[in-house]
């Protein structure tokens, strides 16, 4: 048998050859669709920008539809697949099942995200990310979309085929680390989004060609939410498992309880999928009793499970750091961080953007008559660029700037560049998010190419206020992109030109079972104060909390202000 | 144990939970609650809700229905394109039809009245968004939504379409205009 394994002298981390070349095949892809996602995402911000407005109608429609697709979809999903392949193989120490259908579901991908974009160029396919029937695509677009859905969901087969392989083969002792459970979670609430998407994407495909007459919009609505929410509920498990990735391996940080942590997680998997009707809120025929279970009921259960993350991934910090010595007063711990190492700076911008910007605005903006304020208007591109973009995207970006030096041994290209990253890419977006929210909050609408109205029959103009928020959105979009551009030079440098580092030496010999520590479970006893081994965690998670209430009544006055209806 | 190893323990789930935690899921819970308890009470208490009235209509059928209230309570035309402005009486049924791309008719309606407000669309999915109050409705062809309005303020409002609708979506515009009695 031909050497399979090699182990990466730095991280410790073992690595099966095949499942190596898909992590990197994967990776890559996703790096490259990221960078054309941002350029047309560039694009849609300069033309939002009233002074400027850079695209005609017709290229905005369809550069905006290209960016959706490409950012929500092909590059979360190629990266998810990577995440996945890593989280099994490469943390569980086991060989991965069947690669060869890994390249398969690589290759599908490919070919689906290929035809999508074909269609979406030839400007036949501007049905934004949505694509509500009865608007009409092109059939290639429905049909490209299914190809990629059938890639991914045979990614996600081999994540479980996997990690079937390392129970059975006894690769590990115990049970999975919690990264790999978070990751679990993710790939369970995969296999349902995919299944959802392929209810209303294949009857949408056979509409297109003909072959079925009608699609009820509101079916079509309600099924594709399904589809388009929970795949925001897989990035938000596999954001989490690499927050929790990543305070261990720049920290050496233990989760503070894996009871609470894994709770946490099961929740979602339980819960979260009820919380796309959200979007069907200001939607005829839905009963208040249906919107109330579905949005609050369960899906405030998932968002508990969020604030339990919320504090114990920045509390495990804060333990490991205490642990070292830096015990003195709230926040030592976060001082003496390493905030000129983008993997952590990343990680903990995404953390800080997902909770206070992305995770509080998407619940106010979720409950039931909030959202009759919101709704459509370009505060929801707002809430989501906070959680997809600060808080998955920029994850995603602080992962890869640990894995790739790791997965092609080398240095990281450009490491001067590379500290400014998170921070660029971060602040723009976290602007952006904010100057969105606030001129949806003004009423702008989204997806409109115009906010001024010309060539219409009536004349509107929206608060001066609103003009010169999509102006700062424009000039934030900028800065982001300067750190996704930053980002792609750092990561493509390292794979072609960074220093090498160690070579490969792959072994004959099966890894060692991967064990746990054999301390005995013990408390946090020596550090913090009665019982509170992370106290500035503590304020913080009080102080969102606090953000958090005053923010969902200033909703509630806001919407007693305006028309009475029922 | 760290997060990218085994537990230290296969059950994992006897190991001792932190205080900090404790009262953390406490307190996130309480406020979880709140929020869900908030929901019914607004519904019950507060002025703005959706309870869901809605119709299976037929878009030719709705067009038909949308003429005939034009018709019977049209008061003046505007613009250069003759838009009917109708002027139903309080407390009746008020028609609104979204199609590419346009809102017709225009609407006139006496502050402090409550109207049975339909609205829906002959084409596509639009968006009925009613500025600078900013309250934002789906439109969905086959489906004639039912909203009892009451505007409370005088003064001329726009309605924009917010649902992405075609090429010509951004002229999608009309008025409402809010009169005292
Ligand atoms: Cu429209």
């Amino acid at each position: 048998m031909k050497p399979q394994f090699r182990t990466c002298p730095e991280t410790g981390l073992v690595f099966h050859r095949p499942a190596e070349n898909l992590i990197k095949a994967n990776a890559v892809a996703a790096v490259i669709f990221l960078a054309v996602g941002g350029l047309l995402g560039l694009l849609v911000a300069l033309t939002r920008w009233p002074a400027v407005q850079i695209l005609n109608a017709q290229d905005f429609y369809t550069v905006l539809t290209g960016h959706g697709v490409v950012m929500l979809l092909v590059w979360i999903l190629y990266f998810e697949i990577a995440l996945l392949y890593f989280c099994s193989a490469v943390l569980l120490r086991s060989r991965i099942a069947t690669p060869r259908l890994g390249w398969v579901a690589f290759g599908l991908m490919l070919v689906g995200a290929a035809i999508t974009s074909w269609a979406i160029i030839a400007g036949s396919s501007s049905v934004m990310m949505t694509s509500y029937v009865p608007m009409p695509a092109d059939p290639k677009f429905y049909f490209g979309l299914i190809l990629f859905a059938v890639g991914a969901l045979i990614g996600v087969f081999i994540f479980f085929g996997t990690l079937a392989i390392a129970r059975d083969e006894k690769t590990y002792e115990g049970s999975v680390p919690l990264v790999t459970f978070g990751a679990l979670t993710a790939a369970i609430l995969a296999v349902f989004t995919i299944a959802c998407g392929a209810i209303i994407l294949i009857p949408t495909w056979l509409w297109s060609i003909g072959y079925i007459s009608e699609i009820d919009p509101l079916m079509y609505r309600l099924v594709w939410w399904g589809l388009g929410h929970t795949s925001q509920q897989i990035n938000v498990a596999a954001h989490v498992s690499i927050w929790y990735a990543i305070a261990a391996i720049v920290f050496g940080a233990k989760p503070l309880s894996e009871k609470v942590s894994r709770g946490a997680f099961f929740l979602y998997i339980l819960f979260i999928s009820v919380a796309s009707a959200h979007h069907l809120l200001g939607d005829p025929g839905l009963s208040t009793e249906w919107k109330i279970f579905n949005t609050s009921y369960v899906m405030y259960l998932a968002v508990l499970a969020s604030l339990v993350h919320g504090l114990t991934v920045p509390g495990s910090i804060e333990v490991a750091q205490r642990e070292k010595g830096h015990n003195k007063g709230l926040f030592e711990w976060l001082r003496k961080a390493p905030w000129g190492n983008p993997v952590f700076s990343g990680m903990f911008l995404s953390l800080v953007g997902f909770g206070f910007i992305g995770g509080i605005s998407g619940v106010v903006m979720g409950s039931e008559q909030v959202n009759f304020l919101i709704h459509n208007t370009i505060y929801v591109p707002g809430h989501f660029h906070a959680t997809v973009v600060l808080g998955t995207t920029l994850a995603f970006m602080a992962m890869t700037l640990w894995l790739v030096p790791v997965l092609f041994r080398r240095k990281t290209f450009m490491p001067g560049l590379a500290k400014w990253v998170p921070w660029l890419f971060g602040i723009g977006t976290g602007l952006q998010t904010l100057f969105m929210m606030g001129a949806g909050t003004l009423g702008v609408s989204r997806r409109h190419w115009d906010m001024a109205f010309t060539g219409s029959a009536f004349e509107w103009a929206y608060p001066g206020m609103a003009h010169t928020l999509m102006a700062l959105n424009g000039v934030s979009a900028i800065i982001a992109v300067l750190g996704g551009m930053c980002f792609v030079v750092v990561v493509v440098g390292t794979i072609l030109f960074g220093q090498r580092t160690n070579p490969a030496e792959y072994s004959e010999t099966r890894p060692a079972v991967l064990r746990g520590p054999s301390e005995s479970l013990v408390g946090h006893g020596q550090i913090g104060f009665k019982g509170f081994p992370a106290p500035g965690t503590f304020v913080l998670a009080m102080f969102l909390l606090l953000i958090f209430v005053v923010y969902f009544f200033v909703n509630y006055g806001y919407l007693a202000s305006v028309w009475r209806f029922s | 144990m760290s997060a990218i190893q085994p537990p230290a323990q296969r059950v994992w789930w006897k190991q001792p939970v932190d205080r900090v935690e404790i009262v953390w899921i406490a307190i996130a819970l309480v406020w979880c609650l709140i929020m869900f308890f908030f929901m019914p009470y607004w519904h019950v208490y507060g002025e703005q809700n959706y309870s869901g009235e809605a119709y299976r209509v037929n878009p030719q059928d709705y067009v038909a229905k949308v003429n005939e209230f034009v018709e019977a309570h049209t008061v003046r035309h505007e613009t250069d394109r003759q838009i009917p402005v109708v002027r139903p009486p309080a407390g009746g049924d008020v028609y609104l039809l979204a199609r590419l791309w346009e809102w017709y008719p225009i609407l006139e309606l006496q502050k402090g009245e409550t109207y049975r407000f339909h609205v829906s669309s002959a084409d596509w999915q639009h968006g009925l968004s009613i500025q600078p109050i900013n309250i934002n409705f789906q439109v969905l062809p086959g489906y004639d939504m039912v909203l009892n309005i009451t505007p409370t303020e005088a003064g001329e409002y726009a309605v924009v379409c917010n649902e992405y609708c075609g090429i010509m979506h951004h002229t999608m515009l009309s008025r409402i205009y809010v009169v005292d009695n």
